[in-house]
């Protein structure tokens, strides 16, 4: 596996709302089998990014590569039937379906029923236990669960998350993360957006900082810890 | 007590049955999509004809043509719909799906108007298995009626297992709480959207199959208007639980039942027989108001799904403006270049300006939608008409004033949609049962036949006279709206209508400033309708300020309105007269009749293009950006989407190159990567 090329790859890429570039240009590549970290502050153009590889947002201008593959125009549903499993920040799931309904969308991506409970509710116990309860009645904890469960249940090769600790206490988010260090251990390939820093340096093996809408730094998480504080207290780069 | 059980059972049960077919229809269309469908009896209407063609006219087998008209022809058009409009409203403001809708409605019964003109022949369709009779408790029940209650319990059936035990239906319920993760999922929203039209055409069109039969009238507007029974059961189920909306359509039922109960028995006297004859027509629209009445609203809105800007122009331009519109329109009225029935038109279409106008102020400034305005119009008409012209035109605009605080009290919690719903309701309640002709305000009669008498104000008879009169009151409606605008009343609407939640954390008192700007439409209305009674002198009545009926209904003309932009008064400067010339060119020009009928409808279908009107539009075109030189153009879109991609240790990127250059592809990445590394 040793010339394998990057799992997802962005060259140049600019998006934009409407009239506002909110993008300049990011370059950004996730090694396959590894944990990338994408850290910054608000409005940094994180979750955009996000948006343009998954293929929710249209780049202006710039190539996203999956698996050495041109994807720019590709729609969301087809690059996550092509193995793109991406958790949007705030909670993944449907509020009105209930858990087994939420489990059942996953299938549309490729597994069988069977195997998503199967695995969701070896991981996660206390799905199981509330299956027909509706999903917008669970817990934070709970629904990011139900939501994390689509990274398991879909057999992705890439996986995208967006501030999987959004108000959820400590111990869950180190649960949850405890669970990406698990699914990366797996081959998958993981890009993962956070403002809570501490929370993801532990599991990732390359950390880049953006900044008004560029990728500023790479490096390893250690490497990184220093230029982070000056990045989150605005000093300039 | 067969009498008993063949109203309470036999006929409340078999209408109760087409309802919740109807109703059901909605509610998929609208859980699914978020587009609340004002056309879908016009497109059970337009089916139901079809029908009829097919069956009656062409002399197929009625089967066959059943089967060509529901199983091809009702999801074409869902198909159809779906392709050209109605996925374009995807991120629209409730608004606009609403005027989109309603633009459709119109253009489907002009349609079928078209095809198969009214008046020359009257059409029947004949029931199912007509004359077949089964023996129940010793009444003889019509097959229709076995075959309308089981079409009912198969398609609630249906419908649950479709929606809960499918992998499609599940996420067609999905794909309305989230669209965007719906797709993360892997589901292709579009095709959610197009199977969601396919079966809400494919219920319409059963329900206006199945009804056809049991009106007393077969025509377009009868079959159309079936639909506010289709609102009101849904409604009931608050347009998302299908076992309520069944409730609703049985409550409906029953409720026509009785009134034609008491009807036909004469219960309580001739008078009261009479009203609950007349109530019968209108027992939907009296649920439908009832039910959005006492519903729970949603909380007060956080901020409109679309902000826009009513500009302000200052009070200096707009007085020029309306200056050179009088002296524009002394040219027309007096130089004689213009023959007379252009300028009766014209001045029609002054007055129907005005009641644009009121639309101006309700929907473009503060956001509240209203399709009543036809409706205070005729309330201004009838009381000029009663009145006589001076003091009827005080009494018709403060009359109109205080029916508007009226009609605003309930409709004070309610947003969008349900504001458009009870709206019409009250504007189609007015005609039948107010104005219209009925048992009760018999006093209205010449009126309500459309046979009216009107004077005009004393000293101002002549036509070039009241033209100008009419002119004059235009242009100071535009002013006043101008000042109203620049002044703080338009800055309280633009704040309602932008963030309800912010007005109420600001202290500012939502209620009244909705019931201020509801009550000056009103009465902007009531003047408008007023003096188009006093311009048209003799044969006004009912048909002039229906929403439907007449030669220039209710509904296009606010479609009209909408499409020429609510934002600023130009709008109705421009919409007024187009509205009134276009059936006036269909005079001139016969070949373009059908175009010009078919205008308004196709007109607020456009509007999904384009939702702040024309006018907004050019302005728009004017400011839009030239993409920059400076950043290289966005690179190809890729068609094919690529096989599925493995996690490291499975098939990978390298095997995928690999296979690209065996096959000699090399398109797969873009020109600035593809050297070799």
């Amino acid at each position: 596996m040793a010339a394998t090329g990057p799992a997802l790859e962005l060259t140049g890429v600019r998006a934009a709302y409407g009239r506002i570039e909110v993008l300049h240009g990011v370059d950004l590549t996730v090694p396959p089998a590894s944990v990338v970290a994408l850290l910054g502050p608000n409005g940094a153009g994180k979750t955009t990014t996000l948006m343009v590889a998954s293929g929710q947002m249209p780049a202006t201008a710039g190539c996203v590569h999956v698996a050495g593959r041109h994807v720019n125009g590709v729609r969301p549903d087809q690059l996550a039937r092509l193995g793109l499993c991406t958790i949007p920040e705030g909670r993944g799931i449907f509020p009105s379906l209930t858990v087994r309904e939420n489990l059942r969308m996953i299938t549309f991506g490729g597994p069988s029923l069977r195997q998503v409970e199967e695995r969701a509710f070896t991981q996660f116990p206390r799905l199981k236990e509330r299956i027909g309860q509706v999903a917008g009645t669970l817990s934070g904890g709970e629904q990011q669960m139900l939501a994390m469960a689509r990274a398991l249940g879909s057999d992705p090769a890439i996986l995208l998350l967006d501030e999987l600790s959004m108000g959820l206490a400590p111990l869950i988010v180190e649960e949850l993360y405890g669970l990406v260090a698990d699914i990366a251990r797996q081959g998958v390939s993981i890009l993962v957006v956070e403002q809570f820093a501490r929370a993801v340096l532990g599991v990732a093996d390359v950390a880049v900082i953006m900044q008004h809408g560029r990728a500023t730094a790479t490096g390893s998480p250690a490497e990184l810890e220093s230029e982070l504080s000056a990045a989150y207290l605005g000093a300039s780069t | 007590m067969e009498t008993f059980f063949q109203f309470f059972i036999v006929f409340a049960l078999q209408a109760a049955g087409i309802y919740a077919v109807a109703a059901s229809g909605l509610v998929v269309t609208y859980a699914t999509s978020g587009v609340f469908n004002f056309a879908h009896g016009a497109i059970g209407m337009f089916c139901a004809f079809s029908y009829w063609e097919l069956s009656q006219n062409r002399g197929w087998p009625s089967w066959i043509a059943l089967v060509v008209v529901l199983f091809v022809e009702a999801p074409l058009i869902g198909l159809v719909l779906d392709r050209v409009i109605m996925r374009r409203l995807a991120d629209a403001s409730t608004i606009t799906t609403i005027v989109v809708t309603i633009g459709l409605l119109v253009a489907f019964v002009q349609l079928a108007g078209m095809i198969w003109p009214q008046g020359s022949t009257t059409r029947v369709l004949p029931e199912f298995f007509v004359g077949d009779t089964v023996k129940v408790f010793g009444i003889n029940v019509s097959y229709h009626a076995v075959i309308v209650l089981i079409t009912a319990i198969l398609v609630a059936v249906v419908l649950r297992v479709l929606l809960y035990e499918t992998r499609l239906g599940v996420a067609m319920r999905a794909v309305v709480d989230n669209r965007e993760l719906g797709a993360l999922n892997g589901v292709h929203p579009d095709r959610i959207s197009s199977v969601s039209w396919m079966l809400g055409s494919m219920l319409a069109a059963l329900a206006g199959v199945l009804i056809a039969p049991i009106l007393p009238q077969f025509t377009p507007v009868a079959l159309t208007l079936l639909v506010i029974s289709a609102y009101a059961a849904a409604m009931v189920g608050r347009l998302r639980s299908l076992p309520l909306t069944f409730l609703g359509a049985v409550i409906l039922g029953e409720f026509e039942s009785l009134l034609n109960w008491i009807d036909t028995k004469g219960i309580g006297g001739h008078t009261v027989a009479d009203v609950a004859n007349d109530l019968q027509t209108s027992a939907p629209v009296i649920l439908l108001f009832v039910v959005l009445i006492l519903l729970p609203q949603d909380r007060v809105a956080g901020r409109s799904s679309r902000r826009y800007n009513a500009p302000t122009p200052s009070l200096r331009t707009m007085a020029m403006a309306m200056v050179a519109y009088v002296a524009g329109a002394y040219v027309i009225a007096q130089s004689g270049w213009v023959s007379k029935t252009t300028v009766d038109q014209l001045g029609v279409g002054i007055a129907l300006g005005i009641v644009m106008l009121s639309l101006v102020l309700l929907t473009g400034y503060g956001g509240q939608v209203s399709l009543a305005q036809p409706g205070f119009a005729g309330i201004g008409a009838l009381v000029v008409w009663k009145m006589g012209p001076v003091g009827g035109l005080v009494a018709g605009v403060v009359i109109c004033a205080a029916v508007g605080v009226l009609v605003a009290l309930p409709a004070l919690k309610m947003r969008d949609l349900y504001l458009a719903l009870s709206t019409m309701a009250f504007a189609l309640f007015l005609e039948t049962n107010i104005y219209g002709e009925n048992a009760l305000f018999k006093q209205f009669l010449p009126f309500s036949v459309g046979n009216a008498s009107v004077r005009r104000i004393p000293g101002l008879e002549g036509d070039t006279a009241f033209f100008m009169v009419m002119a004059v009151a235009f242009a100071l409606i535009v002013l006043l709206l101008t000042v109203i605008r620049n002044g703080s009343f338009g800055r309280r609407l633009q704040a309602m209508r932008d963030s309800p939640s912010a007005c109420v954390t600001l202290g500012l008192d939502l209620t009244a400033t909705k019931l201020q700007a509801f009550g000056l439409a009103a009465a902007i209305a009531g003047l408008g309708g007023a003096l188009l009674a006093m311009w048209k002198e003799t044969s006004v009545g009912v048909a002039d300020f229906s929403l439907l009926k007449g030669p220039l209904p209710g509904l296009p003309l606010v479609l009209v309105a909408v499409v020429f932009g609510i934002t600023t008064a130009f709008g109705a400067v421009i919409g007024g007269p187009v509205f009134v010339l276009l059936p006036l060119i269909g005079t001139w020009y016969p070949a373009l009749e059908n175009i010009m009928n078919l205008a308004p409808g196709l007109a607020g279908i456009g509007l999904g293009q384009n939702p702040d009107g024309a006018v907004g539009q050019v302005a728009e075109s004017f400011a839009r950006d030239e993409p920059s030189a400076d950043h290289p153009p966005p690179p190809p879109r890729v068609p094919v989407v690529p096989e599925r991609v493995g996690a490291a240790g499975r098939p990978t990127a390298e095997e995928i190159r690999e296979l690209d250059d065996v096959l000699g592809l090399s398109w797969g990445r873009c020109e600035t990567k593809a050297a070799p590394r």
